[in-house]
């Protein structure tokens, strides 16, 4: 189970990686086994749209279960990962990669402080 | 080997069943309205039954097995029940008919409302729902209306219990209220504490309760439960799914429920029809009563010393409205009236002692091999982990498939949620101490493998004529439909 | 009756728990709960219920008793010994819902045959394994159609002639979503696309409609997709044996009663509500689903799909808390449209056709009877009457004859107007009949 330090993560199960004004958002290593393997995958916003914290970004499914992808951050969406319809499976394959769900232009850089640290997301899934 | 489809067995001019010409001057057909294609299949009569009795042999049913499915009731569905429902008298009524013409069909129904408020001990009840989660559908709505006309509209909150069925919620979803969890505590039952908590909110409007509940557990403190949601300002929904443990022996109106469904098709008897049809009447309290479906059955006319009672309907005043076309299910009514009728009072209550006889005989064989997390005496039904913490590649799953080797058909997986692994187990009354002792010999024996020889368990079914199904593949590739037209 | 248990075996068992009496087991409920005062007639043996059944069923008068010209959403279709043959089968109708799709291969592929025949018929690519009834089927339809547009379209508008208990059960599932809005149209369907606009979610027709007529619905259906709004038709099984489907002039969801395929009339249920969409709405559709996949030898099966949409998975976060579906009666339905096959059904809609022209016309022709049905209609047709409906339809039970629907209550716009409905197993000599006493009440 991974849990790359310098990302940042929600009580929810997503992360965020920011790099300036932008954060790019997926599901955790976790969550994507939680959910074993996912089938479908279905934005919920478009590009242009803003968000606020804790909105529906999108929903997944997988056999025996579906969640929600909630966002970690409010701003406005830029780009959404077109491969995800086709192949949601690469969520599970690759979380942190290649399984990038959306890149959000965050409005308060500063929500990201409010998240949790790879630690502690560690330690709430773990625990 | 699979066994072809109905396209598959087409052959271009077969024609199973024929009619005669119609035998009016014949006019011709309106042109602009007419299909140019019919893609339907052409079966001669032997076919067909061979196609459908061959898919037939590929089920298990109760009739060929035991299931020991948790909160499915799958007792045995008696005959007499097939054959009685098909008496033309009941079979060739069109629902619309004037009620002179059908007595017979609004007695039957009159006296099964009348049987179903004695056993539960309510006041008024419909007998329209067709089918359990349209019963809380129903329920949950005439709680909403209620508050409405008493100006309580903020209350937009429903308590569910963390091992409720799947279909609580959504049942509060769609009658647009909120949902609030309320978790059970170490013996399974509902946190007193926490639900004291909850209900010092000003928003609550009930709680939806399974009692037994769902871990097979009587709620003890059922009475402080309504006593306290009532003093919230809130209703209690009752889900009658476990009524098989109470029959003859606690009538749910006294626990302070005001509203319940019933599920026909697992307490009374009618079968399951391979996921329907059922039937999931509500019976309610005199302050909810005027918020029932219609419509009803009543005595139109009381019975005098040459007559019988003008049976007819009644619609109530204040009804949350229609909720499926005509009266209900009446095909299966007929089957659940029967079987009460057959059992009468002592047979039901019987009914209730055997099935907790038989709950608890199975318990008491299986704890020392599996763990239980919430022991004790149960009612109709417990639950199990299917997993042992010293062998983490085992998961109810795996013993769930195994099963299907030696026979039987699989317990409940995977719920209640709050039971990791779960396998929840209900025998029934139905089922000899000579099927039980097989079903305990199997599951000790798994419990061996699962051990020793665990593969046998991860290739499990082995003895089936297909084995587990790729469901990752039937989700994303999504072949719903054989039409050649569509060829996937 | 249905214990199995001896004496002996009973003590047996209460030793192993460790009781001695039966009451024992139910220590565990509260004494003041306890309450076995069951006040039920006294048990009877399996002979004296099925005589004591007979006797009940005997006090109705059946469409085998009286020459039926009632429909009205269900309809006095001829069922086919094979059907119910099937369905007494118990590995039919003992089984369980297919969780298990190893030991319920005969179900699995029966629902996807079912589905795969209602996408025959209506047109449309994806169905599911059913619901409830006809009128539930249409509303599970608005709940769909709301929950597509994300809860942002709250407008349905339900024509004038679609069944008034499918209105009636609509209102009843929008009651309680703030957000929908359902409006009664109450004229002419040509007046319906200008009430379309960008608010609209659902536009909801009968095909044939309510009264029987066949319509070209184009108009509404151009201006709905311009708008971005969905069409959902209900439809008549036996008709589509005959008429375009709507998946073929742009449904975007088909619902209707599957009663007239095979399934008893059985005094209004069980019955059988279809639904198909198309492919790309197939995961926001309510309902199960059968699909086809292969298992690790790639043997081809079949097993419940999309069930992460369902309620049990899904809960408070489902579109619909549904759970069941009318499994046998899909099997019924199946039954029949295979022993009947193409031609059968051509056979079946083409009499049902015949055989209402021909009522209509002899009908017509006595005076004081108006046919007030002006465009193609299919196997029901509204007569307006010299005299009220009630009237007529007592006299017509003084001659064994069953009687169309008064709808004087539901469209009182038209003069006594009285809904005939003709199939397969009416004929020649019983409309001559109908045709006769009704003459009685002529002006001439």
């Amino acid at each position: 189970m991974e849990f790359p330090k310098e990302l940042r993560y929600t009580e929810t199960d997503e992360w965020v990686r920011v790099k300036g004004n932008i954060a790019t958002v997926g599901l955790s290593d976790f969550a994507q086994d939680q959910l074993s393997d996912l089938v479908y995958f279905e934005s919920l916003v478009e590009i242009g749209d803003t968000v606020e914290a804790e909105g529906n970004l999108a929903t997944v499914e997988s056999v025996k279960s579906a969640g929600d992808v909630l966002s970690p951050v409010s701003g406005e969406i830029i780009e959404i990962n077109g491969d995800l319809e086709d192949e949601p499976e690469i969520i599970n394959t690759d979380p942190y990669g290649n399984g990038w769900m959306f890149k959000i232009e965050m409005s308060d850089p500063t929500e990201v402080e409010g998240l949790l640290t790879a630690e502690e997301y560690q330690d709430q899934s773990e625990g | 080997m699979h066994e072809p489809t109905i396209y598959e067995i087409s052959v271009e001019g077969r024609q199973g069943v024929r009619y005669p010409q119609p035998d009016v001057p014949e006019i011709p057909l309106p042109e602009i309205f007419m299909r140019k294609e019919l893609p339907l299949p052409e079966l001669s009569e032997i076919d067909a039954v061979r196609h459908f009795s061959q898919l037939a042999q590929k089920n298990y049913s109760v009739d060929t097995g035991f299931y020991p499915l948790g909160s499915c009731t799958m007792k045995y569905n008696p005959k007499i029940n097939e054959q009685v429902a098909r008496f033309p008298g009941f079979l060739y009524t069109h629902p619309l008919q004037p009620i002179t013409t059908i007595q017979g069909n609004l007695y039957l129904m009159y006296h099964l409302q009348e049987y179903l408020k004695e056993i539960t001990g309510f006041a008024a009840v419909s007998l329209t729902p067709a089918a359990g989660a349209h019963g809380e559908f129903v329920g949950v709505k005439m709680i909403k209306r209620y508050l409405e006309e008493h100006g309580q509209s903020h209350r937009n909150k429903l308590l569910i219990p963390d091992s409720a069925h799947g279909t609580n919620p959504a049942s509060a979803t769609m009658n647009g209220f909120d949902t609030l969890p309320v978790p059970s505590n170490s013996n399974g039952t509902i946190d007193m504490d926490v639900l004291a908590e909850l209900c010092q909110r000003d928003d609550i409007a009930g709680i939806m309760i399974t009692n037994p509940n769902t871990l097979g557990l009587f709620e003890k403190d059922i009475l402080d439960i309504t006593r306290l949601v009532h003093a919230a300002g809130g209703l209690v929904y009752g889900d009658g799914a476990n009524m098989n443990a109470l029959l003859g022996v606690a009538k749910p109106a006294d626990f302070g429920i005001d509203v319940m469904h019933l599920n026909l098709h697992k307490t009374f008897s009618t079968p399951h029809g391979g996921g329907g049809p059922g039937a999931g009447p509500v019976v309610t309290t005199d302050q909810l009563a005027l918020y029932l479906p219609g419509p009803i059955v009543t005595i139109l006319e009381e019975e005098t010393e040459d007559t019988a009672p003008l049976y007819g309907y009644l619609i109530p005043e204040k009804t949350i409205g229609r909720v499926k076309a005509f009266q209900g299910q009446f095909g299966v009514l007929v089957k659940a009236f029967t079987y009460i009728t057959m059992l009468g009072a002592e047979g039901l209550r019987r009914v209730s002692e055997y099935a907790v006889l038989n709950a608890n005989y199975l318990l008491a064989n299986l704890r020392d091999i599996y763990v239980v997390p919430y022991d004790g005496l149960c009612k109709h039904e417990f639950v199990l982990e299917g997993v042992w913490k010293d062998l983490p590649d085992i998961h109810a799953l795996d013993i769930a498939k195994r099963l299907i080797d030696y026979g039987f058909h699989p317990p409940t997986n995977y719920f209640p949620l709050i039971v990791h692994d779960a396998l929840m187990i209900e025998p029934t009354e139905t089922e000899s101490k000579d099927t039980l002792d097989a079903f305990i010999a199997a599951m000790k024996s798994i419990a061996k493998e699962a051990r020793e020889e665990p593969e046998l368990l991860h290739a499990a079914p082995q003895s089936t004529s297909i084995g587990r199904l790729d469901e990752v593949k039937a989700a994303k590739m999504l072949n719903v439909c054989c039409l050649p037209q569509y060829d996937q | 009756m249905f214990i199995p248990h001896t004496y002996e075996e009973t003590i047996s068992m209460l030793k192993t728990i460790g009781f001695e009496h039966i009451d024992e087991l139910f220590s565990d409920i509260p004494a003041p709960l306890r309450n076995t005062n069951l006040d039920l007639p006294e048990a009877l043996t399996e002979m004296e219920v099925s005589k004591y059944l007979e006797e009940i069923s005997q006090a109705n008068e059946t469409t085998q008793d009286m020459m039926c010209f009632l429909g009205a959403g269900y309809y006095n279709h001829y069922s086919p010994a094979i059907v119910d043959s099937m369905l007494r089968i118990g590995s039919f109708y003992s089984a369980y819902t297919p969780y298990q799709p190893e030991i319920s291969q005969g179900t699995l592929q029966v629902i996807y045959e079912y589905q795969s025949l209602i996408c025959a018929l209506t047109g449309m690519e994806a169905s599911n394994a059913s619901h409830y009834d006809g009128a539930t089927a249409a509303a599970e339809a608005v709940l769909t159609a709301f929950y597509q547009f994300n809860k942002k379209r709250p407008k349905v508008i339900l024509s004038h002639f679609i069944n008034p208990q499918y209105a009636a059960v609509i209102d009843t599932y929008a009651s309680d979503l703030p957000q929908v809005n359902i409006i009664h149209h109450t004229t002419e369907d040509g007046e319906i696309p200008s009430l379309i606009d960008n608010e609209t979610a659902l536009i909801v027709l009968q095909y044939p409609d309510f009264l029987g007529n066949i319509k070209d619905y184009s108009a509404i259906v151009n201006t709905a997709h311009e708008h971005g709004a969905l069409i959902c038709v209900i439809v008549n099984p036996i008709a589509l044996g005959l008429l375009t489907p709507p998946g073929e002039w742009g449904a975007d969801i088909v619902v209707g009663e599957g009663q007239p395929l095979g399934i008893p009339l059985w005094f209004g249920g069980p019955g059988l509500g279809f639904f198909a969409t198309s492919k790309n709405m197939i995961r926001k559709i309510a309902g199960r689903i059968s699909g086809e996949t292969t298992d690790a030898n790639g043997n081809r099966g079949y097993v419940l799909t999309l069930t992460a949409r369902e309620q049990h998975i899904r809960r408070e976060k489902a579109t619909s808390n549904i759970c069941t579906n009318q499994a046998l009666l899909a099997l019924a339905a199946t039954v029949y449209l295979s022993a009947l096959g193409k031609h059968g059904l051509q056979q079946v809609a083409n009499t049902c056709y015949q055989n209402a022209h021909y009522a209509a016309q002899e009908i017509q022709a006595i005076d004081g009877y108006t046919l007030i049905n002006t465009e193609a209609f299919y196997h029901e047709f509204v007569i307006s009457c010299p005299v009220p409906v009630n009237e007529i339809n007592d006299h017509l039970l003084d001659h064994g004859i069953l009687g169309g629907l008064d709808l004087s209550e539901m469209y009182p716009e038209y003069n006594n107007p009285v809904l005939f409905a003709l199939t397969e197993l009416n004929d020649r000599e019983q409309i001559d009949t109908l045709v006769e006493v009704l003459r009685e009440f002529s002006h001439a």
